[in-house]
């Protein structure tokens, strides 16, 4: 077993997950801040490391239509994107999860435009989230590395059969050298194991039709069908967690929590925001402030039921979105809002609007997510940082 | 009642279970009187919904899949079907 950690980009550590996961297809078009996955692994495909058709489409719609056809076909399929890149396939991406072919896409978080702006939020991941895309946050480049792994156990469970997100910051994790300790070749091998696809279009001996017209019939049915695979992944994703433990001594869980279990106050959060509010909570911790922070690992399916469980009896609950639904809430200041509705006491709930466009979030920025509800002075919306 | 996810087709042949005759607002009426047997309604029929009657006789209509689309009427060279509202 080779355990040497590494310095390595959250990008070149994803392409290096995919190089010793060796997918069947590989279909992209290049976008910032993802582009060094698709650079890094068209040039282990070009080196023969790996036996991955490699397609250089046109556009990023293209390059989901072209993986939804692998998958269909049964092939164990890759892609990433970004930004825009996502916006442009929002078509294709209700067609993956209807069609219900298990392709693994890394977004690289980043700003949507206009006006145009290439640095991290979560708008791009936030306006895909109800497209039926299973979602895993990463908080470092470890866990970029190492979500690029579990995705495809999970896509590719029987009572899944969903296309997977793995989301990770722009830049801030994309470009960002991190120490990292990979896994043994042999060991991601035989933790993903062979793709055994359901009804694939290359089976010959069984003949399938993929796509055809459904209508009011059966429409509804097939969605619901969606729903109950969501549901059956949270059991499926925390299986998978398990197992990975087992083999890196890494144990992850669907909601992080950081210092929650005698905290008054806490702050929920996605993505690389979860490391600063750490050394946030650590530091107002010191001044014997009982805080903490957690996060949802997996975004969708919603670990509705644990959210509620650790925001139960708390004094104060900011949710942090590095979003703006313009007209209305915080996607997850909404989803940990309906989480605690089914708790019989509902803790006082604050969002915060945060890090739009690649704004930095500094610990003495979040810090003040904490002593505004301790002061009494936060709103139930709240825009951290903007300039006025 | 199996409903496969994605609406996969696992059996072939399928179409025939899927009975469209209730989209249909025009019924085609045959006058056997005028009928030729040449059989372009069979040809030109986009599903399957003309009957065949000893191997190579206009038998009428198969009503569970016609959706009265009236072109079997529009290309009968001897004007031997109309279509009647329902």
């Amino acid at each position: 077993m080779d355990h040497k950690d590494i310095a390595i980009n959250g990008d070149s550590a994803i392409a290096l997950a995919w190089k010793q996961i060796d997918p069947d297809v590989c279909a992209a078009y290049p976008i910032t801040p993802q582009t060094i996955i698709v650079e890094r692994f068209s040039d282990y495909v070009a080196d023969g490391e790996v036996n991955t058709e490699f397609v250089c489409t046109e556009s990023e719609h293209s390059a989901l239509t072209v993986c939804i056809a692998a998958a269909s076909s049964g092939a164990r399929t890759v892609t990433a994107t970004a930004s825009v890149g996502l916006g442009y396939m929002w078509e294709m991406l209700g067609i993956a999860s209807g069609l219900r072919v298990p392709i693994t896409m890394a977004v690289t978080n980043r700003a949507l435009s206009a006006p145009i702006n290439i640095h991290c939020d979560h708008g791009d991941a936030m306006a895909s989230r109800d497209t039926g895309w299973l979602m895993i946050f990463a908080e470092n480049v470890q866990e970029a590395y190492d979500n690029s792994i579990i995705a495809l156990r999970i896509a590719e469970h029987k009572d899944v059969q969903l296309p997977m997100m793995t989301c990770l910051d722009g830049f801030i994790l994309t470009h960002a050298i991190e120490r990292m300790t990979p896994i043994d070749t042999n060991v991601v091998k035989s933790f993903v194991g062979e793709y055994e696809p359901v009804h694939p279009l290359l089976d010959w001996k069984n003949p399938v039709t993929h796509g055809v017209m459904d209508g009011h019939d059966y429409y509804y049915e097939h969605k619901y069908q969606m729903a109950e695979a969501m549901n059956a992944a949270l059991k499926v994703t925390e299986d998978v967690l398990d197992e990975f433990a087992k083999i890196t001594g890494r144990k992850y869980s669907l909601v992080e929590e950081y210092r929650c279990g005698d905290a008054e106050y806490v702050a929920v959060c996605l993505g690389s925001t979860f490391g600063t509010m750490k050394v946030a909570v650590d530091s107002l911790r010191e001044e014997g402030k009982k805080v903490g922070v957690m996060m949802p690992r997996l975004f969708r399916p919603l670990p509705s039921e644990k959210i509620a469980k650790a925001v139960s009896g708390k004094k104060g609950v900011a949710v942090l979105d590095k979003f703006m639904s313009p007209g209305s809430y915080g996607p997850l200041f909404e989803d940990v809002a309906t989480s605690a509705l089914s708790l019989d006491k509902i803790p006082k709930m604050y969002g915060y609007v945060y890090g739009l466009g690649g704004r930095d979030a500094k610990v003495s920025d979040l810090r003040t997510v904490f002593t505004d509800m301790i002061d009494k002075k936060a709103k139930k919306v709240n825009y951290l940082g903007v300039k006025l | 009642m199996t409903v496969t996810p994605g609406g996969r087709v696992t059996e072939p042949g399928s179409a025939m279970k899927f009975e469209t005759g209730d989209w249909r607002s025009f019924r085609p009426v045959l006058d056997r009187e005028m009928c030729i047997d040449c059989m372009t309604c069979w040809i030109y029929c986009p599903d399957d919904s003309i009957i065949v009657k000893d191997g190579s006789k206009m038998g009428g209509f198969r009503m569970t899949h016609c959706k009265g689309c009236g072109i079997c009427a529009k290309m009968c060279p001897k004007k031997a079907i109309t279509m009647v509202q329902e």
